[in-house]
């Protein structure tokens, strides 16, 4: 069975999850997952977007997804798929909204085209987990992730609200559980996985974030985890990148990696620097691989 | 204030209804949503009460809110919601209205969607850095997240180029066209 | 025929939007009409009157009345022409009511349909027959299936009436819920004494034969005389020899067998007596739990039995008993609550219900009364109750509040006060509903004089933390937030239709509402009745309520079997289907599609004929639409009748 889909990466991946977007790219080619990036996509809007306007949002969305439909007809596509749970929510909610008949019509002509949007949108991980199967995953799996205790982090976006994200359970998802499990990795059970970080508040509040995100920080430090493992590219930075900001507020002392899923798996998979990019994680990474048997810290 | 016929603003319950698509008399004020909300420490109102407000037709404390602006859109009230209404889409419709209305009571945020969307519009894609330096264009908040400029910077997080799309037409004409419909 | 037509104003109800006078008008000019009036209030003592002397003063031998719904007054008027001394089938209404005034304004068109509806009324009359009800015999036994408090009363009520009664209960001891509980409020009794006396006495009461660990197989039949096999599940114990002693469940070993009394919070063997009162006190064995039935090992409780009651052979059985009325008692079952993943999904051990920490606070239960935290055995200081948990609920289905939990969500942290003088609870609520007599009083001692501290608002979540909980909730009266962090947790988990309701039901021919529940005769005058004759209802299963409502539900259920059982024979209602032999094919569509079951093919002189059982027939009409002869009639609404109704309407 080979999957292709179009791939929309989001705005962050070009610049502060770089990371995630190459790993992505990376573990796709090695499962035999085709992406084509949709060409000259735009920016998606983010929250920004939709919290001025829904009409706005649609149409930032509707042209991507007009683009995809052309792609659509010129080759077989098993759906749109992004690795950011703010793009996804956007793009499935736009196509929701599409539906009705008097939205359609003024996106339509807003955009500047017909618009189909019929593809199925998923996120990267559901389709690794729906699509796929993660017994694909444990075929690639080199070195396996032994002796690594994780949290997995799902953000408060990537299977809420039920309706629209259709992806897992809600309340205690376990895809990611699952996939890390399946790279060797000790999972451990994490309450706060679909809690909010503080999503984009960082540069206009950042003392939310630093209690938000240090709350998570404080409990996957108390549950015993070596490191944190999200799929959202705005959690990982909130984590990561202002990890130094959050321990000054709160006066703590984390120094907790925070990887993106892609990467391990690249990890377990053998893959190199230059598709993982461990070192472009804020926070290192290679003190805790470095302690780890089987892993030698890579030369940045 | 004490709530009387004269503060009870009919028209503006119907339009929170009308364009967020919820009907605000299924809320019996159980208060889920501000039990699981993860900013109400932050909010003047907690979002059960901003809630309360729209049904008391209680327009100008509802839009002059500071909860609206620093509500994170993590859809929490959404997905826990006894009563199965989105209360996340009423939030963002109460932006929208106070927005229209130039109510914009954290400033801040304000400016730093109006900056984001800038960007968009001057790039297609988002120009982190010409995003930052707008933002503190308009607020004047000069030492934002400086501290982190060294890290992203030594770890190339942080573009010095924008990544401007092809069909920068394409952007400009939809900018244009949704202010043109909104008027 | 001399037709009278009485056209009712029902005050304004009609009169407000139809021209009663101008349909009484018109109807004077329908064929056979001799009288025509408007009348204000048809049903009332002087309308009756009016009625009546219309038919002496112009020998009338038919009656139109054009007012409510038939279902309304129908057996009223038909009474009315008895007194007269008319049939009771010379008979029509015309809904102008329900089916006119009140579903629009325009009076002109109003009063148009209106006389539509009287005109094709008489037209139905004129073709309309004598009819006479038949009479058959009772069977003055009673079946009550369920044998919780409501069902024991109303088994109790009916054989100290002197009848014979038949309690089928599925566990294998009766009491139901109410025998788990540890005390009702708003008296704080202790449960087991007060209903321990009621259990003894269904036991020894000479009227009452007890089926239990038995459910119902299928019910044939009709009012008077219903035909019900039970099926006995087998036990593996011979009850007539087993004393219930005891002994066997010191002997066996499988001992971590899921404990269903106890609300699987804790374990029991795979032999056991439920519970030290368990009516009839007889052991019975768990067979998927069973050593000797899984694995062919063990037998130790058959080499200890001091009766050699065990049998592991035995099979289940199938009983026949004739009754003449049935009591569905079948009760209520709780919410899983497991739904909610917000509460932890049941993967939580200290996030518990609200019968389960009951099971804990009693005496009987399996930590002895001693309230435990089933993750480490702790006493839990701080304990958290969560009200309205599967009840108003429209998110999950449950819109409706179960009406009982308020109630012993204030008797369990009066207890727990009672129980651990150190501990804190919490309640987190939306509203308080506390209607019954003493019931907000007692709802207000467990504030003011126990220190129950009630925060008005849901709760988001529970997340686990450092081996105890924290509760996220709001206090809206407030307006913030509350974090609580709790060692136990207690949901006060709704009632929903019990399992296997909705089969019952479907056997019982009798109606359920979307949630499960039976459906009474009407929601406010026939309570313990259902649309179907011979059928009663009373306790939960009809909606959950409390002990004293389920008490006074089984009292009345009894009452109405009694008041039926007054007289020695039936009426039948007349208006069945009939075959006409000589048109009929033998073709036996209409026996297939009958839901009844009330029509048999016989043999007429060789020839394959259908015969309807008059007594089963309900006249739904369906065998007359499938005869492709017209050769099975259904008395009262024949074709002829309902197309006398459409020509007048349509040509």
């Amino acid at each position: 069975m080979s999957l292709c889909y179009a791939y929309y990466p989001g705005c962050s991946g070009l610049g502060t999850s770089l990371e995630y977007d190459t790993s992505t790219r990376a573990l796709c080619k090695d499962l035999g997952i085709e992406l084509v990036e949709i060409p000259d996509w735009n920016c998606c809007g983010s929250t920004p977007a939709h919290a001025v306007d829904h009409l706005l949002s649609a149409c930032l969305v509707g042209r991507n997804l007009g683009i995809a439909d052309d792609m659509a007809e010129e080759r077989e596509l098993d759906g749109i798929i992004t690795p950011c749970p703010s793009c996804l929510k956007n793009l499935k909610t736009t196509q929701h909204r599409l539906a009705d008949p008097e939205f359609h019509r003024k996106v339509e002509l807003i955009v500047g085209r017909p618009l189909k949007a019929e593809l199925p949108i998923k996120s990267v991980l559901q389709v690794l987990v729906e699509d796929l199967g993660i017994q694909a995953l444990a075929k690639l799996v080199q070195k396996p992730l032994a002796g690594l205790k994780v949290v997995p982090y799902y953000g408060c976006i990537m299977v809420r609200p039920p309706q629209i994200m259709q992806f897992d359970d809600a309340e205690n998802p376990m895809a990611l559980d699952n996939l890390l499990a399946e790279l060797g990795a000790e999972v451990l059970p994490f309450a706060l996985k679909t809690d909010c970080c503080g999503a984009s508040l960082g540069t206009t509040r950042k003392d939310v974030i630093t209690k938000l995100s240090g709350r998570i920080l404080d409990a996957a430090e108390e549950a015993g985890a070596d490191a944190i493992v999200t799929a959202c590219p705005l959690c990982q930075l909130n984590l990561d990148m202002r990890q130094s900001q959050i321990n000054k507020a709160n006066h703590s002392g984390h120094q907790m990696p925070v990887f993106y899923y892609s990467q391990l798996a690249g990890l377990a998979a053998g893959q190199g620097e230059a598709s993982t990019m461990l070192d472009k994680l804020c926070v290192s990474p290679r003190p805790l691989l470095a302690a780890l048997a089987g892993h030698t810290g890579e030369g940045a | 204030m004490p709530s009387s016929p004269k503060t009870f603003d009919s028209e503006f319950i119907a339009e929170v209804q009308r364009e967020s698509e919820q009907n605000l008399a299924l809320c019996y004020q159980c208060g889920n949503c501000t039990a699981g909300c993860p900013v109400s420490f932050a909010y003047d109102y907690p979002v059960n009460q901003i809630m309360r407000l729209v049904q008391a037709g209680r327009r100008q404390e509802a839009l002059s809110s500071h909860a609206i602006w620093l509500c994170s859109s993590c859809e929490t009230c959404t997905t826990r919601c006894p009563n199965d209404i989105d209360v996340a889409r009423i939030m963002d419709v109460l932006r929208h209205m106070a927005r229209r209305d130039n109510i914009v009571s954290e400033k801040a945020v304000g400016a730093f969607w109006t900056a984001f969307l800038e960007s968009v519009e001057k790039h297609g894609r988002v120009f982190e850095l010409g995003l930052m330096a707008n933002y503190v264009g308009k607020t004047g908040r000069m030492f934002t997240d400086v501290d982190l400029a060294p890290i992203a910077l030594r770890k190339g997080k942080l573009g010095l180029k924008a990544h401007d799309i092809k069909n920068l037409a394409e952007i400009r004409g939809i900018f244009d066209r949704y202010r043109e419909q909104k008027q | 025929m001399n037709i009278g037509v009485f056209v009712c104003h029902c005050g304004s109800n009609i009169a407000g939007t139809v021209d009663t006078e101008a349909v009484a008008k018109t109807a004077l000019t329908f064929r056979e009409v001799v009288f025509a009036t408007d009348t204000m209030y048809a049903c009332s003592e002087p309308g009756q009157a009016g009625i009546v002397d219309a038919i002496k003063t112009y020998d009338l031998d038919g009656v139109v009345v054009a007012s409510c719904t038939p279902r309304m007054h129908e057996a009223t008027f038909r009474r009315t022409l008895e007194r007269a001394g008319l049939n009771k089938y010379m008979f029509e209404m015309a809904n102008i009511r329900e089916h006119v005034s009140w579903i629009g304004k325009d009076k002109e068109a109003n009063t148009r349909k209106a006389e539509e509806l009287v005109h094709m009324a008489v037209e139905k009359l004129r073709r309309n027959d004598y009819l006479e009800a038949g009479e058959f015999d009772i069977n003055k036994r009673v079946m009550v299936i369920g044998g919780g408090v409501a069902g024991i009363q109303a088994a109790l009520d009916c054989a100290d009436g002197g009848l014979e009664v038949i309690l089928v209960e599925r566990e294998p001891s009766i009491g139901g819920k109410m025998s788990k509980l540890d005390k009702t409020f708003p008296t704080v009794d202790c449960s087991s004494c007060i209903l321990g006396p009621k259990m003894v006495d269904v036991a020894q009461h000479p009227n009452i034969t007890m089926y239990t660990l038995s459910e119902i197989e299928s019910v044939k039949g009709f009012v008077g005389n219903f035909d019900v096999t039970v099926r006995r599940k087998a036990a593996y114990v011979d009850w007539d020899t087993c004393t219930g002693c005891g002994e066997c469940t010191t002997k066996c070993p499988s001992k971590k067998t899921p404990d269903r009394f106890n609300e699987f919070i804790g374990q029991t063997t795979a032999i056991n007596i439920p519970f030290p009162q368990a009516i009839p006190k007889k052991a019975s064995i768990n067979a998927e739990a069973c050593l000797k039935l899984t694995k062919d090992k063990c037998g130790a409780c058959a080499k200890i039995c001091p009766t050699e009651a065990i049998r592991f052979d035995q099979q289940d059985e199938l009983v026949n008993e004739q009754v003449g009325a049935i009591i569905a008692a079948t009760g209520y079952d709780l919410f899983d609550f497991t739904k909610y993943g917000e509460y932890g999904g049941g993967r939580y051990p200290d996030v518990i219900t609200s019968m389960q920490y009951e099971r804990l606070l009693s005496a009987s239960g399996p930590t002895e009364g001693h309230i435990k935290r089933p993750s480490d055995g702790a006493e839990p200081k701080d304990i958290v109750f969560i009200q309205c948990v599967g009840s108003r609920d429209k998110s999950i289905g449950r819109p409706y509040c179960s009406g009982f939990c308020c109630m012993y969500t204030a008797k369990q942290t009066i207890l727990t006060k009672d129980h651990m003088p150190d501990s804190q609870s919490y309640v987190f609520y939306m509203d308080i509903r506390a209607p019954g007599k003493n019931y907000d009083e007692f709802t207000r001692r467990a504030m003011e004089e126990y220190g129950a501290r009630y925060i008005r608002g849901r709760v988001s979540a529970i997340q686990p933390k450092n081996g105890r909980y924290l509760v996220k909730g709001a206090d809206t009266l407030l307006g913030e937030q509350v974090e609580i962090e709790a060692d136990l947790i207690v949901l006060a988990v709704g009632a929903e239709a019990a399992k296997g309701a909705n089969e019952l039901a479907e056997k019982l021919r009798i109606s359920y509402d979307p949630y499960g529940f039976f459906m009474e005769g009407h929601p406010k005058l026939k309570p313990v009745e259902t649309n179907t004759a011979g059928i009663y209802l009373a306790g939960s299963c009809q909606g959950p309520k409390d002990i004293p409502s389920s008490v006074a539900q089984g009292d009345a259920a009894a009452a109405k079997v009694l008041a039926l059982f007054s007289k020695d024979k039936l009426a039948s209602d007349p208006q069945v289907s009939n075959v006409k032999l000589v048109r009929c094919i033998g073709c036996g569509k209409c026996e297939s599609v009958c839901p009844f079951g009330a029509i048999e093919m016989i043999d007429f002189r060789g020839m394959p004929k259908a015969s309807v059982v008059e007594t089963v027939c309900q006249g739904c009409g369906v065998c007359t639409a499938a005869c492709p002869q017209g050769a099975i009639q259904l008395s009262h609404f024949t074709d002829n009748q309902i197309l006398a109704e459409v020509n007048t309407l349509c040509l």
